[in-house]
């Protein structure tokens, strides 16, 4: 037989997590350091405990703004001049905030290390929000939220979310917020926000790189040492769905070549203790090339360039969803093999097979995913934003090996509701809308034009 | 396997090279830093290759590269390499395509094996019914991509402004509807016997690995493969270094806020003048601390984006492109004025040495971030070794950057940017936009 070609793998050379220190400093500031020795270059990164999530009501969007705004001019420099600094440098700052934190980013080749660092703390420690730039960036925002009419992929998601969730829960809204909230924003409020929640009580610094634990305590003492001082303010999220059963949006785009299609429903909170078995079974149903919705619309109908599925995982419940693009003529039939798979990974256990290339995948393509220091730092904010053990890297692998086809059809049981399906398509509505009237998708609604 | 050394020298990393028999060009790099390998091919042909009426076509083939080969089943390339924990893909590009993989150091023979089964003994598992459904995927792709997609014919669009007709770099790379579905079973054959041969690709290897081993591998699969009977050769490609006056071209798109793509030809890649244009577009739009944000986003808020970048082409001619995005209350031809301006001003007064240290350290820093990546270390070596035979040059750049000075900045800037080498990409949305006022305001009629 042929296979027999095939090599064998050799033996597998073990491989860990880098060794990673975790402590607090003096000043209340908790700092994480992973030295690794390969390349002269490091990444410091800032995670503050001022995400989306922490918008107050009416100010969706102040956490994206503040973050924004926070290399934007100092008590010394104004922004041109703290972007040539950092520039010179050979490096530039990311800043930003995501559901769960704001972000502050450096990396940057070791010999240039303590002065960006240093530079980076005294920025963002002495913040002046400038009236200037605060619109400015509000002014960016909007033309991005006017872009996105044009913009089918970024279109579709935001409207499922906006289906998905409750008015009132702010993942119903994007995280740099309406156009209507970004509006209403002020220098004032993006003031106070920095105030209220950039404190060194919710403030961690990530260091990965060429860098020693010693050499990165005393320089991050020295360059945070105005850092202020305290805990941050934190606040409550709601996260219910806006419809009990099922409901379908068609957001008309007429003579649109293709639809945009989002099928999905609230999913877990990323500290959920069935993160393991949902995220092996999420990687058979739709998170692998070679997955079920991928191989059904892409490999065996060509609807489609590509189909996946995958949870966001948040604090809070963020969306699982069903994600592809296909052309306008085939989108019920798309739709009808999506729930086919929703449905069948539910009433019956996964083949041996299945699991084992998931479980294979995700057990052994651990260590390529921490080839830079980027990756790296990256990996420790989601330790420390969720909470997670400190061993959740030297215990993943067992993590992943652990779980089996009974524990994935209970996930997929527990886990997926096919009565609570939202669907979302960004297409020709003239094409689509009848179509997909006899899914039993719930009740249809059309906007646009 | 002997597991020492390989640690990376500040910015240099090792190289090693070697050829087979039928003409495989191999590269090797060392590095023990973690157990993953990465293997990564370039054929030396590219959308620049196709015959008229077939566009698109070195694209969807390299769809067909992913369907299976004399002992490997359809898709099962991804299962294996996604079994063994690695990752995986291939693209195509005018003058290359690239396939690649990153797995765990243990199976690196079974990376090269199934390299060497599509390079040796594809066309024994092509059929009719694979080749309909990856046209299909492929369409929709094109649909995904480009046709649905704001800007997304920005690449078709230029290559056609400002590369002469019948030049091998003017038509589309992801192909027309038309020529998609005249592509036939005997097509790929052609196409296959022609340029999938050892003696037209570069194989390398980064990570993990022990020398000899590798050659051992290397030499056990892709040793039986037969050398190709050489390519026809491409039509001229060279071109005069200025375009010979200011390309205009017009877009009325399903776009929300107008955007300018004016691009410059410029010194071909891996040049010595590269690397001055190279930072010439850096000075221009890398980064907020570049003149095109600085003056046009934060100044006098009239952008919500700028940005410049090279192409990076190897063969006729290289392409500098600036891209500026309109804020909402911008009208079109303010965009057009404003960005004149900015170009205008350096042709006519030049940059500074401030400026030029700026770019080069950003430059300087991204090349060690990419040497972090397995994957990147062995596709730059393929791509040295595809385009100048020179795999070593991997280790040249950061000096290369380092010795541009002001002046040659300058030269190059006096050279390329003036008037007679502009080509103007404008897109303008759709409803309410006149095309002649558009025109008539740029001051072309």
């Amino acid at each position: 037989m042929a296979t027999t070609l095939r090599p064998k793998p050799g033996e597998a050379r073990s491989y860990q997590f880098p060794d990673f220190r975790d402590e607090k400093l003096p000043g209340g500031i908790r700092l994480v350091t992973a030295p690794v020795v390969k390349l002269p270059l490091a990444t410091v990164l800032v995670i503050v405990d001022a995400g989306s999530t922490s918008d107050p009501a009416g100010e969706e969007g102040v956490a994206a703004l503040t973050a924004g705004t926070l290399l934007e001019g100092s008590t010394r420099f104004d922004g041109a001049e703290l972007a040539e600094k950092f520039e010179q440098l050979g490096t530039s700052v990311e800043s930003g905030a995501d559901w769960d934190s704001a972000f502050i980013k450096i990396t940057t080749v070791s010999d240039k290390l303590e002065d960006a660092t240093r530079l980076l703390g005294e920025a963002i420690s002495s913040p002046i929000f400038p009236e200037r730039e605060v619109e400015r960036l509000k002014a960016e925002r909007l033309a991005e939220i006017l872009q996105l009419e044009t913009e089918p992929r970024g279109l579709a998601d935001e409207k499922f979310s906006e289906f998905l969730y409750t008015p009132d829960s702010r993942y119903s809204k994007p995280d740099e917020g309406t156009a209507e909230s970004v509006r209403a924003l002020s220098r004032k409020d993006v003031d106070e926000f920095y105030r209220a929640r950039y404190r060194t009580g919710s403030t961690t610094v990530i260091l990965a790189g060429d860098i020693s634990t010693d050499a990165s305590r005393a320089l991050i003492n020295g360059a945070f040492q105005n850092w202020p001082s305290g805990a941050g303010r934190s606040q409550s999220l709601v996260a219910a769905a806006r419809t009990p059963g099922r409901s379908i949006h068609v957001v008309n785009k007429p003579e649109a070549p293709q639809s945009e299609l989002r099928v999905g429903h609230i999913g877990l909170p990323r500290n959920h203790p069935d993160f393991f078995p949902t995220l092996l079974m999420n990687a058979v149903l739709g998170g692998l090339f070679g997955s079920r919705i991928n191989l059904n619309l892409r490999e065996a109908h060509g609807y489609t360039y590509g189909a996946s599925s995958f949870y966001d995982w948040r604090r809070g419940p963020g969306p699982f969803v069903v994600s592809t693009a296909v052309q306008s003529e085939v989108t019920a039939a798309a739709l009808r093999e999506i729930l086919v798979e929703i449905d069948r990974i539910r009433s019956e256990r996964i083949s041996e097979d299945e699991l084992s290339l998931a479980r294979d995948y995700l057990d052994r393509v651990f260590p390529i995913r921490y080839e830079t220091t980027a990756a790296i730092a990256s990996a420790l904010a989601t330790l420390v934003i969720y909470d997670l053990p400190t061993d959740y890297y030297g215990s993943y692998r067992r993590n992943i090996r652990a779980v089996t086809a009974d524990r994935v059809l209970r996930a997929a049981k527990a886990h997926l509701h096919p009565d609570q399906l939202q669907t979302v398509m960004v297409g020709d509505a003239q094409v689509i809308a009848d179509s997909v009237a006899d899914l039993n998708l719930g009740e249809l609604r059309i906007d646009g034009s | 396997m002997a597991l020492h050394g390989g640690q990376f020298t500040r910015m240099r990393i090792p190289v090693e090279t070697f050829h087979l028999d039928n003409g495989l060009f191999v590269t090797l790099s060392e590095d023990h830093t973690a157990p993953i390998v990465a293997v990564n091919l370039w054929y030396h042909v590219g959308s620049a290759n196709e015959r008229a009426g077939r566009t698109g076509f070195a694209h969807l083939f390299e769809h067909m590269l992913f369907q299976g080969s004399a002992h490997v089943g359809v898709n099962e390339h991804f299962e294996l390499i996604q079994r063994a924990g690695g990752t995986l893909n291939g693209s195509t590009w005018l003058e290359r395509t690239n396939y690649f993989e990153t797995v765990p150091s243990n199976e690196l023979a079974l990376a090269l094996w199934l390299e060497a089964d599509r390079m040796g003994e594809l066309l024994p598992a092509m059929t009719q019914e694979k080749l309909d459904n990856q046209r299909d995927v492929v369409k929709n792709e094109r649909r995904w991509a480009v046709d649905n997609q704001p800007y997304g014919t920005m690449l078709e669009k230029m290559q056609e402004l400002v590369f002469p007709p019948s030049h091998p770099f003017q038509h589309s790379l992801i192909g027309s509807m038309e020529d998609l579905s005249a592509a036939s079973l005997d097509d790929i054959a052609q196409f296959f016997t022609t340029y999938y041969t050892p003696d037209n690709a570069v194989l390398s290897i980064a990570g993990d690995f022990d020398s000899e081993e590798a050659r051992k591998l290397v030499t056990k699969y892709f040793g039986p493969i037969p050398k190709g009977k050489g390519k026809p050769p491409l039509p001229p490609m060279n071109l005069p270094p200025v375009f010979g006056g200011w390309l205009r071209e017009v877009v009325q798109d399903n776009v929300s806020l107008p955007r300018l793509f004016m691009a410059f030809r410029s010194p071909i890649f891996g040049s010595e003048e590269y690397y001055d244009a190279s930072v010439a577009s850096a000075i221009l739009g890398m980064r907020k601390g570049s003149r095109l944000h600085r003056s046009l986003v934060r100044e006098r808020q009239i952008a919500a984006d700028a940005g410049a970048f090279t192409f990076d082409l190897a063969k006729g001619t290289d392409l500098m492109v600036v891209d500026v995005t309109a804020r909402p209350e911008v009208s079109v031809a303010q965009l057009e004025e404003e960005v004149d301006r900015e170009i205008e001003l350096v042709y006519r007064e030049g940059v500074a040495e401030s400026e030029v240290k700026r770019a080069i350290a950003l430059i300087e820093t991204d090349l060690v971030v990419s040497l972090q990546s397995a994957g990147e270390r062995a596709d730059r070596l393929s791509m040295f070794a595809t385009y100048f035979n020179q795999p070593g040059l991997i280790n040249e750049q950061a000096d290369r950057y380092r010795s541009v000075t002001t002046e040659r900045v300058n030269d190059l800037i006096s050279e390329r940017l003036g008037e007679d080498n502009r080509a103007s990409l404008l897109y303008v949305p759709k409803e309410g936009v006149e095309t002649e006022s558009v025109l008539a305001a740029a001051g072309t009629g």
